[in-house]
């Protein structure tokens, strides 16, 4: 039964990624009479934005807009990402609690105060504008809400059909969760933390884990827009210092003598291994951080250029061609999906199992 | 040739480093499974694992390459 | 650039949200998951664990049973043999104590017979001599009359008396 849903969800993930793929880039090329330009669209697509865009273009353009908060000199600022009026360059002007502010690149700018209209340099930097904090709720953090709560609804569910079963057995939804939950288990937690540490970290672990998966499939959903958010550095910064904070709280004295006086070696080697063992207790969360972002991103960008292939030859004839290479990465980018989520979990499983190890020799 | 040229150069160098190092990994992984079946699921999860290092290596070229971009 | 810069609203709403994540589903999920799939297991292990116990049980059952058994089959082999041995006893018994009145009862008969035959014997005698006396009463009265008669006879008598 399991395995008969799983599939029907593959294959309906695959064909909204394949119909939409194309849909969301009709969209982009229509209306534009300028060279096409695959690099502007494929980072228009990858980045995050105020507002989720629909359809059309310039002032027809339909989206969702989203809040905008910002922290200025003069306190909390919020407005709606609609009083931009999909302007993206800098053109539209939004007063709000005494500031100045335009919009360029997604990005959105305070003009000082004696500006009127905001200028740029040659490389398109706004020169008389700063950027003030930005908490704004963009299309990735409204992605991560509609994640987090998806998350929470369909794992809560799960677990109070436990209760209501009377002997214990899962049924309907935990059927197909609690095998995932006992893979986590039994397949990261316990081989690389050890049988008696395991349980302390178990909620830490699944959460990542379900949280970067359910992030990664959304990813690859294009009618949300290329919401990008496991391909997005600040999201997986931040899990990757997660792991960080855990596996230096967690460090017992045999890690620590590890990483400062390495047992069983010569002492010139330890003066010479503290400098790397110190550098690689960094590298260890910095590799989380762009391992995830860097795959995600790169499975995008690529389904993006093989579609963005029509655009550029301008004939239907290199369809096909573009059309079944998409196909074929997105497969590839479905396994990724699990793939990665797998891949932070065991490492930051084996992070915190090495933080947690007992001196053995 | 510009930077974002030499960028691109860099990018495919380092994947050609780590396509060598997963393709090794992964063939001593096949030909450890095919010499014993039984430890399967073991070398299939540390192959994966070790795949993930040096492909992290490759990332790192990959994100120096969008530093230019 | 712009890519690899980590914005810092992701950053603060990513951690934010990571948190509450975190604690809600630990709470209401994690933990009732967890707890139910290892409680089954723990049910699992327990189950397997009394079934082996009740085989146990059931061998040494077995075992006892056929101890008893065996008890039983000797002890009824005994006691069969002991009745046999009781019976060819009583049987060898009762024949000698049937030996021994038959001959007890044969040798009083033969003394009651003996006896019988003696009085029966001193009967005939005293009969015969009663008889005899008579005999001679009445031929001595025939015979007095005539001397050589009665003296012939006297002889005759006398001879017969002593070959007698």
């Amino acid at each position: 039964m399991t395995l008969s849903t799983f599939k029907s969800v593959l294959f309906s993930v695959l064909f909204l990624a394949i119909s939409t793929t194309g849909f969301a880039l009709e969209n982009k090329e229509s209306g534009e009479d300028e060279k096409f330009d695959p690099k502007e669209m494929i980072l228009h697509h990858v980045k995050d934005a105020h507002g989720f865009h629909l359809w059309g273009e310039g002032h027809d353009a339909v989206s969702i807009p989203l809040p905008v908060i910002l922290w200025t000199d003069n306190g909390l600022t919020t407005f709606m990402s609609s009083a931009f009026h999909h302007d993206d360059s800098g053109k539209e002007i939004v007063s709000a609690n005494g500031g100045k502010f335009v919009k360029v690149h997604e990005k959105i700018y305070q003009l000082n105060d004696d500006a009127t209209a905001v200028t740029f340099d040659e490389e398109h930097h706004p020169t008389n504008a700063v950027k003030p904090l930005n908490f704004s709720i963009t299309r990735n953090v409204l992605m991560l809400f509609v994640s987090a709560l998806l998350l929470i609804v369909l794992f809560v569910s799960a677990a109070r059909s436990y209760a209501k079963s009377k002997d214990g057995v899962p049924t309907g939804l935990a059927g197909f969760l609690e095998p995932l939950v006992v893979f986590v288990r039994d397949e990261i937690a316990r081989p690389m933390i050890g049988e008696h540490k395991y349980k302390k970290y178990m909620p830490y672990l699944l959460t990542i884990f379900f949280f970067i998966w359910i992030n990664n499939i959304f990813g690859l959903i294009p009618i949300l827009n290329g919401a990008n958010l496991s391909g997005n550095i600040a999201f997986t910064a931040t899990l990757a210092i997660f792991t960080f904070i855990i596996t230096t709280l967690s460090g017992n004295a045999n890690y620590w003598k590890h990483i400062f006086w390495m047992p069983g070696v010569p002492v010139p080697m330890k003066i010479f291994l503290m400098p790397i063992e110190i550098i690689g207790m960094f590298v260890k969360p910095i590799s989380l951080m762009i391992r995830l972002f860097a795959n995600i991103t790169a499975g995008h960008v690529i389904i993006l250029a093989l579609m963005s292939l029509i655009f550029v030859f301008k004939t239907v004839a290199i369809a096909p061609v573009s059309v079944g290479f998409s196909l074929f990465i997105t497969v590839i980018e479905i396994i990724v999906t699990a793939i990665q989520a797998y891949i932070f979990t065991i490492l930051s499983a084996l992070y915190f199992g090495m933080a947690t190890e007992e001196a053995h020799h | 040739m510009t930077i974002t040229g030499i960028a691109a150069v860099g990018a495919g160098l380092a994947a050609i480093g780590a396509g060598l190092g997963i393709g090794k990994i992964g063939g001593s992984a096949m030909e450890a499974m095919a010499r014993q079946p039984e430890m399967h699921g073991k070398i299939q999860s540390s192959a994966l694992i070790l795949a993930a290092f040096v492909e992290a290596v490759a990332l790192f070229g990959v994100v120096v390459a969008f530093l230019q971009g | 650039m712009d890519l690899i810069t980590p914005g810092i609203g992701l950053v603060f709403w990513t951690a934010v949200t990571f948190l509450i994540l975190l604690f809600i589903l630990r709470k209401f999920a994690w933990k009732p998951i967890l707890g139910a799939v290892s409680d089954r297991e723990e049910g699992i292990k327990d189950a397997l664990a009394s079934a082996e116990k009740a085989r146990l049980e059931m061998q040494n059952l077995q075992a006892d049973n056929e101890r008893i058994l065996k008890e039983a089959r000797v002890e009824r082999e005994t006691m069969l043999k002991e009745a046999r041995e009781i019976k060819a006893k009583m049987i060898a018994d009762a024949k000698e104590e049937a030996q021994a009145q038959a001959s007890k009862m044969i040798e009083q008969a033969q003394t009651a017979i003996e006896s019988e035959k003696k009085s029966a014997m001193a009967e005939l005698k005293n009969h015969v001599a009663g008889l005899s006396v008579e005999i001679a009463e009445k031929v001595v009265r025939d015979e007095l009359s005539n001397k050589d008669k009665q003296l012939k006879l006297v002889e005759t008598m006398l001879g017969e008396a002593t070959l007698n």
